[in-house]
């Protein structure tokens, strides 16, 4: 019996789904909306993530050395400082080395090489570049540093300067942006999110108001409100599973004009080659929110007009 | 079989529906329920079918006093109970067919039941052609005849039918009565509301009268006299 029911209850989703094509149609438009938020929200949360990333990816900080700092105690450093768990890239760069890359910088300002070439010996000490996986941890490798500046050998310190004192303020304000970016694209998340489902919980509403009288009629004939209650939830699920659909579809032209404008724009990500890259994923996202939806909105917009 | 005891009905904004009504129906009667409109007969009805409660006193059904069922028992109950209305209440978005048969479905019975009682009910109220219209492309009176097709179809102990000629012409009208006398004759009980005259005098049962609330008259072979 309980297979016969969920049967017939299935079949008569179905039927009424057809049935009331208009209400459908227009209840799957709204839920059509919706989704494309949520969607869009996807979108463009994952351009914002990598947008920031990419500034974050730009903060670091040198370590410049004293020309006399011996290579082992530079590299027993940048040892120790590896052990870190905040820090995620160091690279060394010799003094020969800075000299090449300043010679090649100032390949056309003859005076400045000339003046070089004046003094005897390199000017020019060698530095570690530091990245760290959060802009916020620069302070704490900063402060890690100044306990080591001291050369093994003869005590004498060996780190010149960091140029993170330099640029904490702008560290420090690049963190806040991108911490109240991220609150901000979150909260913006939600209040759209909760805005398209109130939305379509209404449209639902609507249609199930006009088939009041309808449970009414049904209850009086002995039905149980489960089985009152049943086509409405299917016809629900339908909403949001066809809605799903027609949103994935509409996202394919959509994020293919858009494609090579995101990525000029946000700087490598290119929104149409995440959206095939992800298809399933996306789908299963809104497959899931529209089924939820609207299954939902329907079992409580019914029980509104049960009696029994 | 049903057993009004002092049953009183006041609507929240104090209005009096029925005041200490106390009745006996018994299995295979045919009984009318005449008086004005606003006499109570419809919450007289409604209360059979678990619609309204009662303010005071109690309804009893087979010894079971309805209103202390809970609420999956009611759905059982009223499956035991055929019920024909003014306004039809078919619904709208299922054929003949399926308005019968929802009944069925409703009731738990099999798919070979439903397809082998729905056409053989619809047949007997003559709408063996329009098995396959939906309410809206049916005239008043072959709703009604859909109606009533559902009302008996699962066979149940009684038909109440709350003033189902009211939409009706006096041919149509004659009709429906013939086959609620019909349906009494093979052995269920029919309650039947009226404030037409030319139903009751054709019935020629017993014919209650209510009047302001109040039982004013029950006669075993009436007339419609107010």
């Amino acid at each position: 019996m309980f297979l016969t029911n969920i049967r017939r209850v299935v079949k008569t989703g179905f039927i009424n789904f057809w049935r009331n094509g208009y209400v459908s149609l227009a209840s799957m438009l709204v839920m059509v909306i919706t989704l494309s938020v949520i969607g869009a929200i996807i979108f463009t949360n994952v351009m914002l993530i990598a947008s920031l990333d990419q500034i974050k990816d730009k903060v670091d900080i040198n370590v410049y050395f004293v020309t006399s700092a011996q290579e082992p105690d530079i590299l027993s450093i940048k040892q120790s400082l590896e052990t870190l768990p905040e820090v995620k890239e160091i690279v060394y760069t010799s003094q020969d080395d800075v000299l090449a890359a300043f010679k090649i910088r100032h390949q056309n300002d003859q005076y400045t090489l000339q003046a070089l070439d004046e003094l005897q010996g390199n000017p020019l000490g060698a530095t570690l570049n530091i990245k760290a996986k959060e802009p916020s941890q620069y302070g704490s490798i900063v402060d890690f540093l100044n306990s080591k500046t001291l050369s093994s050998r003869d005590g004498l310190p060996i780190v010149d300067k960091i140029n993170y004192n330099q640029n904490k303020a702008a560290i420090d304000s690049l963190t806040r942006i991108i911490d109240s970016g991220k609150r901000i694209g979150l909260f913006l998340t939600i209040i759209l999110i909760a805005i398209s489902i109130v939305i379509t919980f209404n449209t639902i509403r609507l249609a199930i108001y006009a088939s009041r009288e309808e449970i009414s009629i049904m209850q009086l004939v002995g039905a149980s409100s489960k089985y009152v209650r049943g086509p409405f939830v299917i016809v629900g699920i339908m909403y949001g599973l066809i809605s799903a659909i027609i949103t994935m579809a509409l996202f394919y032209p959509a994020t293919y004009y858009l494609g090579r404008a995101t990525q000029d724009f946000f700087g490598g990500v290119n929104v149409y080659g995440y959206y095939l890259h992800n298809f399933l994923h996306i789908f299963a996202i809104l497959l899931g929110a529209g089924v939820v939806i609207g299954s939902v909105s329907s079992y409580l917009a019914v029980r509104r007009y049960l009696k029994v | 079989m049903i057993y009004f005891d002092k049953v009183s009905k006041v609507y929240t904004d104090n209005s009096v529906a029925l005041e200490n009504i106390s009745f006996t129906i018994e299995p295979d009667e045919f009984v009318s329920i005449v008086g004005h409109s606003g006499a109570g007969k419809t919450t007289l009805l409604k209360m059979l079918l678990a619609e309204e409660k009662p303010s005071d006193g109690t309804v009893f059904f087979q010894s079971i006093d309805i209103h202390k069922l809970r609420r999956n028992e009611i759905n059982h109950f009223r499956r035991k109970i055929g019920a024909v209305f003014q306004d039809f209440k078919l619904l709208p978005n299922k054929t003949a067919y399926e308005n019968v048969a929802f009944a069925m479905e409703v009731a738990g019975k099999s798919d070979e039941e439903i397809e082998s009682d729905v056409p053989h009910v619809l047949e007997l109220v003559d709408l063996g052609r329009k098995m396959w219209s939906f309410p809206h492309q049916l005239s008043g009176g072959e709703k009604q005849r859909v109606a009533i097709a559902r009302a008996i179809v699962n066979h149940p102990d009684i038909i109440i039918a709350d003033e189902p000629t009211g939409n009706l012409d006096p041919i149509n009208t004659y009709e429906i009565v013939q086959i609620l006398k019909k349906i009494n004759d093979m052995g269920t009980t029919v309650i039947l509301t009226t404030h037409n005259k030319g139903v009751i005098d054709s019935v020629g049962k017993r014919v209650i009268t209510l009047e302001n609330g109040k039982v004013f008259r029950d006669d075993v072979a009436g007339r419609y006299i107010l």
